[in-house]
């Protein structure tokens, strides 16, 4: 049972998003800025840092959800997604990226952990400050994104399945797009069921 | 030096802020709906929590600027220095201790949070709303906390800085730069 009364039928994130939309409203955007717009960075390597963050962190339903968006990205390679959550120095993924993911794991331990070395290993690997900055903010934000799942003990049923196929779809129409799907909507807040 | 060339003479998240301004706008609205829009818990309260898990968290930035809110809002900085040498002796309600619990658990991590933690805090008349949003702002500082840290930004030791970020916090909100750059020329 959840630590709160959260709306039925929805899982993680999205029961707590929609027990408080004025909450999710910057919750998605950031997502959508961080994780879907446009960047240096492809979609299938950020959301590997989410997932990267998210199994430190232990939260099933986020590293769940942002692996199934990522191998969404990267032609539906699972196992691509598995190896990097379990050692990344050995998955099939560019210099740069590996470097990036020592920087994503000394975040999610604390920001102190960050070293100007690591920051150095990055940059002669090609990295380019905002991409340093993204590295680090996904990293922290997913710190709290996992932190929020977990706190009110979110449902969070184990079903491969449907994080799959959500993950296509969220990969296709972003993130703010897709908390349509949750939250209520304008006329529902007037009071219509 | 931070890790990153941010803009020069802006201290701590200002200057990711001013660095990264797509990513700024959201994180400026978390921090006005969690901490400053009207809310069962007064803005003193959410400041207390949110300058509790920045100093579990070692960020000196943000417990600073957090705990001058917090004294702006509260009248006082006797309370913050309370809540952060021992929050269970602090002059603050039984209320406030026990969310002070859960925030603690949830910077620890989300499922350190235990039934009897939100058990207590609702026996002294905590509400869904307030354990939720307890629950979030100890989360969002564990993202701001690392994000101002995990860049290495400018901190300076200047108390008068953090006592005038800490009145424009309290009466502004976040949606606005609570630091401008000095003036050129």
């Amino acid at each position: 049972m959840t630590h709160i009364r959260l709306p039925e039928g929805l899982q993680g994130i999205r029961a707590a998003m929609a027990f408080r939309p004025e909450t999710a409203k910057p919750l998605n955007e950031l997502a959508e800025v961080l994780l879907h717009a446009p960047n240096s960075l492809t979609p299938g390597e950020r959301e590997l840092i989410a997932t990267y963050v998210s199994s430190q962190n232990d939260c099933y339903f986020c590293q769940t959800v942002h692996g199934s968006i990522a191998a969404a990205h990267l032609d539906d390679d699972e196992e691509l997604v598995r190896c990097v959550k379990t050692d990344f120095s050995q998955a099939a993924i560019s210099d740069k990226l590996k470097a990036l993911l020592a920087i994503a794991g000394k975040v999610q331990k604390g920001g102190k952990f960050v070293t100007a070395a690591d920051v150095e290993a990055a940059r002669k690997q090609g990295a380019t400050d905002v991409e340093i900055h993204d590295t680090v903010l996904i990293a922290a934000a997913f710190c709290m994104y996992n932190r929020y799942v977990d706190g009110l003990d979110t449902w969070q049923p184990h079903d491969e399945e449907l994080y799959r196929q959500r993950g296509k779809k969220t990969a296709r129409e972003g993130y703010v797009t897709m908390s349509q799907e949750y939250l209520p909507q304008p006329h529902q807040q007037q009071g219509e069921r | 030096m931070a890790h990153i060339p941010l803009p020069e003479q802006l201290p701590g998240i200002s200057s990711a802020f001013a660095f990264r301004p797509e990513t700024a706008r959201p994180m400026r609205d978390l921090a006005h709906v969690l901490l400053h829009e009207p809310n069962s818990l007064s803005p003193g309260e959410r400041e207390l929590i949110a300058t509790y898990v920045s100093s579990l968290n070692d960020c000196y930035f943000c417990q600073t600027s957090h705990g001058a809110a917090a004294a702006c809002h509260l009248g006082d900085s006797a309370t913050v220095k309370q809540v952060h040498a021992d929050f269970e002796k602090a002059s603050i309600s039984e209320k406030l201790k026990r969310l002070l619990v859960i925030a603690g658990q949830v910077q620890r991590g989300g499922k350190n949070v235990t039934r009897e933690a939100v058990a207590a805090a609702r026996e002294l008349g905590a509400t869904d709303t307030e354990i939720h949003d307890t629950v979030l702002i100890a989360a969002a500082f564990c993202m701001y906390n690392r994000y101002v840290d995990g860049l290495a930004t400018w901190q300076p030791h200047d108390e008068s800085m953090y006592a005038q970020m800490g009145e424009h916090l309290a009466r502004e909100g976040y949606k606005t730069p609570s630091v401008r750059p000095p003036v050129q020329g």
